[in-house]
């Protein structure tokens, strides 16, 4: 799943000061698994900004809908009969999500609700962790299936650093070493010389390098 | 040009090595950085140059190390990958060989969140461990790790550090000898408190062989103060300093806990010199370089030996 995190009241209000009319769009699959910007929170957001602006005497109409997906030309399309009501959308989508919609209306003003967090975990009620920086060459089953490109704090692939303390990361001591992890698993799967292998450097340019990735199938397309 | 560094000679005579750290100043003056290795200078066989220590920006590693060399001690480069990828670490050794800088030590490096830049983008392209096995490669091979040839070797004497202290301590050893593999030729390690500890470390490391394959120094940080040593003891991760050694400094008024230090640190070399399979000390005793001298003086290891390097 991808997280995101509603922006703070004032960056938003900033956001559409210029704007008179403002449809607030959600997106019903990550970010409403998120708890940050499904149909719940459309709805929340939308009387909070109806709310203040009355408090603060200002003309606004705020519209509300939320899409399946943001992400999808064909639940994009279904915010075309909505647009001609409103001067900006203020989406709560993913950047992904936002972009999408931004590329398929180029004459409309497409504002970001949230901040795009990480690919993520949903551990419990409230509780969301970054488990994947989608580097495009999984490793996980020599890592014992824990990350260390996402999450150790200095993406090493050779063991742990030296700073560890009882198991937690001394960069976010609330944080568990993954290489902690990674060893404590190993020895219980007695597969501890997995851990004797030099794994060389990281091929980056499957991951970034090269600027935005694509996938393309040819098996998928019509 | 001499093939060896004066470490890898005094090492491979088979002499009890001493070295020693050197930080490099916050700022372009290497006034400071020239002072403290005058006091060094002479009584340790290589001087250690720190990679922007805790990832707090200072005068860098190459340059400090090019002062050093030209001033007549033997640097070891400290190179971290925490601030520069393949191309310029690669770079850099390149840089190294060809002002005659011999040793270099590979580290990962402290994360920035603890320097004075923690809205740095962190780097680590590699880690310690693969830039050990470039630089090797490099050496040994004439490669660059993306493979293509370079005209002339760089020669480097490689080392790594470990610390027998941090967890999962079952793994350390190990976790040398991957080091070890990866070509390793020295070690320095975490600076040593917990004696009994480092003991139990070393069996294991001798246990794997592994003080055969690479010369181990133990570091050293001499105590100047009560006060830091609880700062090391609660502050700074992967250190181990026992509470029998805080006591110890808290015990002594504030005048002579210097001293007590100094004692503390005596105490632990003779106590290091009788471990079986160790090479060496390394003294990192950061901003009170003119202990050094002392340290070394009153442990019996001067002069330090003067060794063939070799053409």
């Amino acid at each position: 799943m991808i997280t995101g995190t509603r922006k703070p009241m004032e960056e938003i209000r900033a956001m559409i000061a210029p704007f008179g009319r403002v449809l607030v769009a959600g997106c019903g699959t990550c970010v409403a698994e998120c708890a940050s910007g499904g149909e719940k929170e459309v709805a929340l957001l939308a009387s909070q900004l109806r709310m203040d602006a009355k408090l603060r005497k200002i003309s606004l109409e705020v519209g509300e809908i939320t899409l399946d997906r943001q992400c999808v030309y064909e639940f994009i399309d279904q915010l075309t009969p909505f647009l001609e009501n409103y001067d900006a959308v203020l989406s709560l989508a993913c950047g992904a999500g936002v972009q999408a919609v931004a590329e398929v209306f180029p004459q409309w003003v497409i504002l970001p609700g949230l901040d795009t967090g990480f690919l993520g975990e949903t551990r419990e009620a409230g509780l969301w962790l970054e488990n994947c920086r989608g580097c495009g060459e999984c490793r996980l089953h020599l890592f014992a299936g824990v990350c260390p490109i996402t999450r150790c704090a200095k993406r090493l692939f050779n063991g742990p650093c030296g700073g560890s303390r009882a198991g937690q990361c001394e960069v976010s001591p609330e944080v568990q070493c993954a290489w902690h992890l990674i060893l404590e698993r190993l020895e219980r799967q007695g597969r501890m010389d997995c851990l004797e292998e030099i794994y060389p450097p990281c091929d980056w340019s499957r991951h970034q390098g090269r600027g935005p990735r694509k996938i393309q199938r040819e098996d998928q397309r019509a | 040009m001499k093939h060896r560094s004066n470490l890898q000679a005094v090492l491979e005579g088979a002499h009890f090595a001493v070295t020693a750290e050197c930080g490099p100043p916050r700022g372009a003056d290497s006034q400071a950085l020239r002072e403290k290795a005058q006091i060094l200078k002479g009584c340790v066989d290589a001087v250690n140059v720190t990679d922007n220590q805790t990832a707090v920006v200072r005068l860098c590693s190459l340059a400090s190390c090019a002062i050093l060399k030209e001033m007549g001690l033997d640097p070891v480069l400290q190179m971290t990958t925490r601030d520069r990828n393949r191309i310029a670490l690669q770079s850099d050794l390149l840089g190294a060989s060809a002002l005659g800088i011999r040793n270099v030590l590979c580290l990962s490096g402290d994360h920035v969140c603890f320097g004075s830049e923690p809205q740095a983008m962190g780097v680590f392209d590699l880690d310690s461990i693969q830039l050990l096995y470039a630089a090797r490669t490099m050496r040994d091979q004439g490669k660059f790790i993306g493979g293509g040839a370079l005209s002339d070797p760089p020669k480097l004497f490689l080392g790594a550090v470990e610390n027998p202290f941090a967890d999962p301590l079952g793994f350390r050893a190990r976790r040398l000898a991957k080091k070890v593999a990866a070509g390793a030729q020295f070690i320095q390690t975490q600076c040593i408190y917990n004696l009994e500890r480092f003991r139990e470390w070393m069996k294991q490391v001798r246990d794997l062989g592994l003080d055969q394959k690479t010369h181990i120094l133990a570091g050293l940080t001499p105590l100047k103060s009560a006060r830091m040593a609880r700062y090391m003891k609660e502050k700074v991760a992967g250190m181990d300093l026992p509470d029998a050694i805080l006591e110890r400094m808290e015990k002594v008024p504030a005048s002579k806990q210097t001293q007590e230090g100094i004692k503390i640190a005596l105490e632990t070399i003779e106590a290091l010199r009788e471990i079986p399979g160790l090479r060496g000390i390394h003294i990192m005793a950061v901003e009170w370089e003119q202990v050094v001298p002392q340290l070394v003086a009153d442990s019996g290891l001067l002069p330090r030996p003067s060794v063939d390097r070799g053409q």
